[in-house]
């Protein structure tokens, strides 16, 4: 490969040489753009010139309309005729115009214009809500067309290939709160308090939403990525042709079978994190497993279960909901399906924990 | 023929389960001439084009490109390759999160260093060149139509000027208007570029149209070999049957 050349002959003309094709142009781009300045006239031989592709010939046709504008007569001659049929069809290619300048955004523009995003998109899930409670009604009426083998197969895949995960994430939990409280009550030498202070918080906050946010994580990001691929393969499109409804389809099978795995899950994660605790109990402050198990129903009672195991229909609602609801807003491809998950994620975590602050008000007004 | 652009030779082609779709297919092609590689489904017509594009490796055999073997080809000889031959995918394969200026743009981004305002000319240019208006540059390939896709990815193929274009059935999907302006573009491409062109088609109007020469894939191997007119007059009845049909329409058209 001999790279493109410019050389300046003695009589003030110039000579194109060696390959003016994409890989071997780089060292004449500038000096291309150069060459009309300050002349009348420019003749350029191109007799050397070993071989040409599009991007040459483009820094030719570019040439030619520099010397145009600027009222340079130009000359080129010596190019083969399949070199200039080549130029001649790059020359076809009519300029670009020039683009209308975008407007610029203000900041109160943009921030207007996002707020009302997500205000449109929390309207849409409303609708969607609402749109999953009359299939849902539907359904009630006719018993006959829930999809058991479905609603199994997300019970199994949401909640029992889940169990390992959360009993381990809940156990090292139920550690770190002992730990963290251990240390203080010990220079109180309240140590039996431990037991209150693990078996409270695992049963009532933390077991629920932990267990919840594993599962938006882990389920609602799957939900999301299998309908938002179904959306742009148009399997979605497919099914609402044949009659089928995609929300009884793919969307309550899903949230049912989570409404039944979350709580489960959830009285799991309340075992392993209690359990967590009592070990940590035992090695830092001496209680033994026996004065844990005496100690816990002074304080903690069916309530305490109840309160957090309560919870966790809600949050499976949630978290299905809002994951079947960003996969059927992926549109276009493999981007959107990334983008959607993300969002969907996201959303849901974020709405766990709006939704668990709220239960927090409520139960504290009723005052259990 | 010493300077065949592709050069196939004894190839052989297996899968996992031992199956083999290709056992000695051997044909060649020449500078600037279009080949279409035809055959009935399962013959392996794709398993031959992911195997010429080293996307997939054979079974046996030889596959030159230029003159160069791809069988045991190193990382950097192959890429020299690849940036010598374009490939137009069957659903266009653009880049979704891009739009068509920048898909084309693309290669010329990572294989040059060309500054950034020429590679937005060129990259104009190219889509120009395949007939694709103005504002198509600025569309993201979800917002074309089918036809205007597949420009798009001829397009990308020919981002770098490469000698070589694979086009992998580049009128299938589409109405036979928009497949007959492809047809017309490929041979104004081969014409001006000085492209050599292998496709896969089942299109038999398209075949008649641009291809110089057909090879027909059929029994693990290439049944026949030659022009169309040539091929219609074939000894084998797959090869006969296969182009007879189009005599029959063609007679009843000018009847």
């Amino acid at each position: 490969m001999s790279p493109a050349a410019i050389t300046t002959r003695p009589d003030g003309s110039f000579a194109l040489a060696g390959e003016w094709t994409i890989h071997c142009i780089k060292a004449v781009t500038g000096g291309v753009a150069a060459l009309p300045k300050g002349r009348e006239a420019l003749a350029i031989d191109a007799s050397a010139i070993e071989a040409i592709d599009t991007a040459g010939a483009l820094l030719l046709v570019q040439l030619s309309r520099h010397c145009a504008r600027q009222g340079v007569a130009l000359s080129l001659s010596g190019l083969a005729p399949h070199q200039q049929a080549l130029v001649d069809l790059v020359a076809q290619v009519p300029e670009p115009e020039p683009e209308p300048p975008q407007p610029a955004q203000g900041l109160l523009e943009r921030l207007g214009r996002r707020t009302m995003g997500h205000v449109e998109q929390g309207i849409e899930l409303l609708a969607f809500l609402g749109e999953a409670v009359v299939a849902l009604l539907r359904t009630w009426l006719r018993p006959r067309r829930i999809r058991w083998r479905i609603l199994w197969g997300v019970v199994q895949a949401a909640g029992v290939n889940a169990i390992p995960i959360v009993a381990l994430l809940s156990f090292l939990i139920g550690i770190v709160i002992a730990y963290q409280g251990g240390v203080q009550l010990k220079s109180y030498g309240a140590n039996i308090f431990v037991v209150d202070l693990v078996a409270l918080t695992m049963l009532r906050e933390l077991g629920p939403m932990m267990t919840a946010i594993i599962v938006a994580g882990r389920t609602g990001s799957a939900y999301t990525a299998e309908i938002g691929t179904m959306m742009v393969t148009e399997e979605v499109d497919a099914m609402r042709t044949m009659g089928i409804s995609p929300m009884e389809l793919l969307v309550l099978p899903k949230m049912f079978g989570l409404v039944i795995a979350l709580p489960l899950l959830t009285m799991l994660a309340d075992i392993a994190g209690i359990l967590g605790g009592m070990v940590m109990a035992f090695l830092l402050l001496g209680v033994d497993f026996n004065d844990f198990i005496a100690r816990m129903p002074v304080n903690v009672t069916a309530t305490s279960f109840l309160v957090g195991i309560g919870k966790a229909p809600f949050f499976a609602a949630i978290v299905a909901l809002v994951g079947c609801f960003q996969g059927f807003r992926v549109s276009g491809g493999a981007e959107s399906v990334g983008q959607q998950t993300t969002i969907s994620v996201v959303q849901a975590i974020f709405l766990v924990i709006v939704a668990n602050a709220g239960f927090s008000i409520l139960f504290s007004t009723v005052g259990i | 023929m010493a300077g065949a652009v592709i050069e196939v030779r004894d190839l052989k082609s297996c899968f996992d389960g031992g199956y083999c779709v290709h056992d000695t297919v051997s044909f060649q092609v020449a500078p600037r001439e279009v080949v279409a590689v035809v055959g009935g489904s399962g013959t392996g017509k794709t398993v031959l084009l992911r195997e010429v594009i080293m996307l997939r490796e054979p079974q046996g055999g030889s596959i030159r490109l230029f003159g160069e073997e791809l069988v045991g080809i190193g990382e950097r000889a192959a890429d020299r390759l690849r940036n010598r031959f374009g490939v137009m995918f069957q659903q266009g394969a653009l880049f979704g999160s891009l739009t068509v200026a920048q898909n084309v743009a693309t290669p010329l981004k990572e294989h040059t260093d060309l500054p950034a305002d020429l590679i937005e000319e060129i990259a104009r240019t190219k889509i120009a060149l395949v007939g694709l208006p103005p504002d198509a540059g600025n569309k993201f390939p979800r917002q074309l139509s089918g036809g205007m896709l597949k420009r798009a990815a001829v397009a990308r193929a020919l981002a770098l000027d490469p000698d070589l274009l694979f086009l992998d059935e580049p009128t299938a999907g589409l109405d036979p208007l928009s497949a007959e302006g492809l047809d017309r573009l490929i041979l104004q491409l081969r014409d001006s570029l000085g492209l050599t062109v292998m496709m896969i088609s089942h299109d038999l109007d398209s075949l008649w149209r641009v291809a110089d020469r057909v090879v027909f894939l059929g029994e693990k191997r290439v049944l026949a070999e030659g022009p169309i007119p040539q091929l219609t007059e074939s000894s084998h009845p797959l090869v006969r049957d296969y182009f007879s049909r189009l005599r029959g329409r063609e007679a009843k058209e000018s009847a």
